[in-house]
């Protein structure tokens, strides 16, 4: 893999990071959209005052992770033609379709939406404005089938001929391209994914809110804690199990459709015995091609073929194949060996992300049983458990992209599988300086979003869900010099600032507005 | 050249103008917080204008491009790769702006708001200012080989007529969202707004005199298409005039109009100019022309059923979206006495 300062290599570097990055954003959104309209669903069915609070309170969470998401996406949409024009000119048959479409049918939605419920709380009936983050979760849910439509034809092309005159991909059905088994595979993975995000996400930032002193003292607030500990920890789980048995569908798919990708996976060169063992971990080296693991008997075969047999095809024989099917049109050079490391490792991290949500979710369900301790459970004496669950915030990021590397990556050396290689699809106008600028620039902007991202999500944490918990450190003079200064409402101009900061939430989202 | 492809030409054109038209608003409001608001409150009460709509707003931008990508994946390959620096630039500064909203929602302090209070000014000067001078750059030619890929230099991209272009587009963004504003604000802040305009607008005449020179000498658009670009420039001068009248006269709606058919009329300037060619290559051999530059008929058909299927119920539910917000804005201090109004701006 030559990610080095050329071209390609940064071209490569900018795409990954920039993709990545966006996709830290998506099953937050994805997800909590979900949890937020749920929420607000159940406050409008049985009117208990603590759904509101909840929808408003992750609320905000979910439009700090939308703003980020919204903003990155749109480098995506340009960077295609920027980055890779002649990829663009090759698959722009087939790939413009989608991207068109998305934006027409799911970023007018949720984009439109969204203002609409952020501005509209007092205006309709709780039935009503749930229809509003309900649409703007459509619409990112529509957004991810589009964009994973064009993906999937990457992975596995389908519905297309190649035209004569030019060597371009051109559209011959745009049903097959619909149709895609990758596309039907891949999304149910992601959207299960980012339900478990979402629910990760809120179950990691209660347990957080917990281990705070206010929480612990005021009754409503932990009320409000654990019963969002629960909410997210049913989300998730639920997340966590489809995720799995989605994982498995693309699992037996890959096997067939992508045998190099499976096999580095599993970090197999040579064929393995029947039955096959499934490798823990392994000591790989890539450039001997071999591979020393730690195995339990037949449970490869039973991932692979859900019975207590069967071999699975090893890199080297995959190789072998792959020479025999392309050489005629790409060259005997090609090497199709894809980075082994990278993908068993990340395959690895994946199926672990979803093993401890799962777990943590158990767990937060066990220790918030009705009856326990003062009614809300005991979760709250367990300082250390808090500790880990909120730690847990962070693990389904690794699963997304581990799992995003396991793609992209394991399709190697194509960009579209069997027919263009990720070398010819690069623009050749750009520049290692420029492309080695816009990195630069890149990598500060993101630094500098998702720290302040963090920062202003966990101020709303420590503000409570009302709005008027005492900040961290930092702040905490500053608002204290206000508080004594909030009596006086009529303060104005230079003083606003201070007045604003001592007032509770809804008073000073006016004040800002 | 087919029917489809021509349609297409159009409805591109057609989506970079609602564009300009709609995120030119926004830009020209977030221009307004630093140029006209006097105070940090004014600044939010000027951004709280345009929050639920800006996003949906530029969502036309993208929807330009896909449809670009679509329809004519040659034309989005070049255009795109050609101005990589320029595009970057433009990227950037949407982002800083895009941001902006909801990062100033959760800020604490005066100085915290204002960081980005200037992020969304500074995003949103320059994400016109460079898509003008690109739109400019474009149409006075690039050198651009048989493959369609353009090896711009820096003058390609920087010169007398792009930086005109870009300050232009800039300038009418401003005056655009000033009219905008005010159509949302209350009494005396909407008749500022019209007040700035008035003195404003003079600058305009003599930018388009100095514009429609540099057109003339730097590209052929008066030439191959006189009677066109003629009608053209003349209706863009008759909308400055008649939006100046109407700051005067204190029509705002009148005066909102104007600015935004000015906006649509120099891409359909552009669009107009270059037509039938969609890039314009310094080499008129190497000219990438509408009728190779496009997907297949196949394609083109399916999306041309899908635009006239979605397209209308996307106007429908945007334009309610707007008229749901279209209750001027108090000014900030009648609003405080209002307790309940959590999350309408902060979320
Ligand atoms: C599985 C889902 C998924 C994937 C793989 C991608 N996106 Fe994305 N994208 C979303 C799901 C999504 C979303 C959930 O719908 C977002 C995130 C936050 C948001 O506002 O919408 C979004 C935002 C978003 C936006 C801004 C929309 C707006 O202004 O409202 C653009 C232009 C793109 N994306 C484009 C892309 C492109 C070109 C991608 C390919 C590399 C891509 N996204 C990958
Ligand atoms: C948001 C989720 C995604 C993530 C995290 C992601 C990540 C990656 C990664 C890690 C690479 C490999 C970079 C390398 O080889 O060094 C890559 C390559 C690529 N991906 Fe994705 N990808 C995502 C979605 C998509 C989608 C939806 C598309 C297209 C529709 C796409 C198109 C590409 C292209 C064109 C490349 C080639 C460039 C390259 O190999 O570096 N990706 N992506
Ligand atoms: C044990 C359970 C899991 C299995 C067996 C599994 C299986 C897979 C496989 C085989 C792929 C590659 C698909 C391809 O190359 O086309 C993949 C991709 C992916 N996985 Fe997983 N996965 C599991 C858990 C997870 C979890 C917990 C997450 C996230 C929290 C996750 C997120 C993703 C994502 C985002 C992709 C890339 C998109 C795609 O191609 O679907 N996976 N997964």
């Amino acid at each position: 893999m030559i990610v080095g300062l050329s071209i390609l290599g940064l071209s490569r570097f900018q795409f990954a990071m920039t993709t990545i990055y966006h996709f830290f954003f998506i099953p937050v959104s994805i997800g909590l959209a979900l949890a937020v309209a749920i929420m607000e669903t159940i406050y409008a069915v049985n009117k208990n005052p603590l759904y509101l609070k909840m929808a408003k309170f992750w609320g905000k969470i979910f439009l700090l992770s939308f703003a980020v998401g919204v903003v990155t996406g749109i480098i995506q949409e340009f960077q295609f033609g920027m980055n890779w024009s002649n990829y663009s000119r090759f698959m722009g048959d087939i790939f413009g379709a989608p991207l068109a479409i998305e934006a027409l049918l799911a970023f007018f939605l949720e984009s439109t939406f969204i203002g609409v419920w952020m501005f509209t709380w007092d205006r309709f009936k709780p039935g009503v404005h749930a229809l509003f983050i309900w649409l703007t979760w459509l619409g990112s849910t529509l957004s991810a089938i589009w964009i994973l439509a064009a993906n999937s034809f990457m992975q596995h092309p389908t519905g297309f001929e190649i035209d004569k005159a030019t060597g371009h991909v051109r559209l011959r059905s745009f049903m097959d391209v619909v149709a895609n088994p990758q596309l039907w595979r891949a999304f149910p993975h992601v959207i299960f994914a980012a339900v478990m995000t979402g629910g990760m996400i809120i179950l990691g930032m209660s347990a957080f809110a917990m281990l705070h002193k206010r929480t612990q003292q005021h009754d409503g607030d932990k009320a409000f804690f654990t019963k969002s500990i629960r909410f997210g920890a049913v989300v998730a789980l639920v997340g966590a199990v489809f995720v799995t048995y989605a994982g498995d569908l693309q699992t037996q798919f890959i096997i067939k459709d992508q045998p190099m990708k499976f096999a580095a996976t599993e970090a197999i060169y040579e064929d393995t015995k029947d039955p096959a063992p499934w490798a823990v971990v392994s000591l790989i080296n890539e450039n001997d091609k071999t591979a020393k693991s730690i195995e339990i008997p037949y449970m490869l075969s039973l991932l692979s073929y859900h019975k207590a047999s069967g071999s699975v095809k090893g890199m080297d024989t995959v190789d072998k194949e792959l020479h025999e099917q392309y050489d005629a049109k790409f060259g005997k050079d090609m090497n199709y060996y894809v980075p082994v490391n990278a993908l068993f490792w990340s395959f690895r991290f994946m199926a672990l992300s979803a093993a401890i949500s799962g777990l943590a979710s158990i767990l937060a369900l066990w220790f918030t049983r009705k009856g326990k301790g003062d009614g809300t459970g005991t979760l709250m004496n367990y300082r250390w458990l808090l500790w880990i669950m909120g730690a847990c915030t962070f693990v389904p990021f690794i699963g997304t992209t581990g799992g995003w590397l396991i793609t992209e990556l394991g399709r190697y050396p194509w960009i579209v599988y069997g027919l263009l290689t990720i070398a010819d699809g690069v623009s050749p106008t750009a520049t290692v300086p420029g492309l080695l600028f816009t990195n630069i620039v890149y990598f500060l902007l993101f630094l500098l979003l998702g720290a302040v991202m963090i920062f202003y999500s966990r101020r709303v944490l420590y503000q409570g869900p009302d709005g008027e918990g005492e900040l961290p450190v930092r702040q905490s003079k500053a608002a204290k010099a206000a508080k004594a200064k909030s009596t006086d409402s009529a303060a104005a101009g230079a003083a606003a600032s201070a007045a604003i900061a001592g007032k509770s939430g809804a008073e000073r989202s006016v004040a800002l507005s | 050249m087919s029917f489809l492809q021509g349609l297409w030409f159009f409805v591109i054109a057609l989506l970079f103008a609602l564009f300009l038209v709609l995120d030119g608003l926004d830009f020209g409001v977030g221009m307004s917080t630093r140029f006209v608001a006097e105070n940090g409150r004014e600044r939010s009460l000027f951004m709280r204008a345009i929050g639920p709509h800006w996003d949906g707003n530029e969502v036309w931008l993208i929807t330009a491009g896909g449809a670009m990508f679509a329809a004519f994946p040659l034309w989005y390959a070049s255009l795109f790769s050609g101005y990589y620096i320029l595009l970057f630039l433009v990227l950037v500064a949407l982002i800083l702006r895009g941001v902006s909203f909801e990062f100033a929602a959760h800020a604490l302090t005066d100085r915290e708001r204002s960081v980005w209070q200037w992020a969304n000014f500074v995003g949103s000067l320059f994400a016109p200012f460079f898509l003008g001078m690109m739109l400019t750059s474009l149409i006075q030619g690039v050198p651009m080989d048989k493959q369609g890929n353009v090896w711009a230099s820096f003058f390609d991209v920087f010169n007398w007529l792009s930086v005109v272009g870009g300050i232009a587009t800039v300038f009418f963004c401003f005056v655009h969202g000033l009219h905008f504003l005010s159509l949302k604000l209350d009494h005396d802040l909407s008749r500022k707004m019209l007040n700035v305009t008035q003195k404003i607008y003079w600058i305009a005449y003599p930018a388009l005199v100095v514009f429609v020179i540099l057109a003339l000498i730097f590209t052929d658009f008066y030439a191959a298409r006189p009677v066109s670009s003629w009608l053209i420039t003349v209706v863009i001068l008759a909308t400055t005039i008649s939006g100046h009248a109407a700051a005067f006269a204190h029509r705002g709606g009148w005066a909102f109009v104007s600015s935004a058919v000015t906006l649509a009329g120099i891409i359909a300037f552009i669009f107009n100019g270059l037509f039938p060619r969609v890039m314009i290559a310094t080499n008129p051999a190497n000219d990438l022309l509408i009728k190779d530059a496009s997907a297949s008929p196949y394609t083109m058909g399916i999306m041309t059923v899908v635009l006239c299927v979605l397209l209308p119920v996307v106007v429908a539910y945007f334009v309610w979206s707007y008229a749901l917000q279209r209750k001027r804005l108090p000014a900030i201090d009648a609003a405080e006495s209002k307790p309940n109004a959590n999350l309408e701006y902060a979320g």
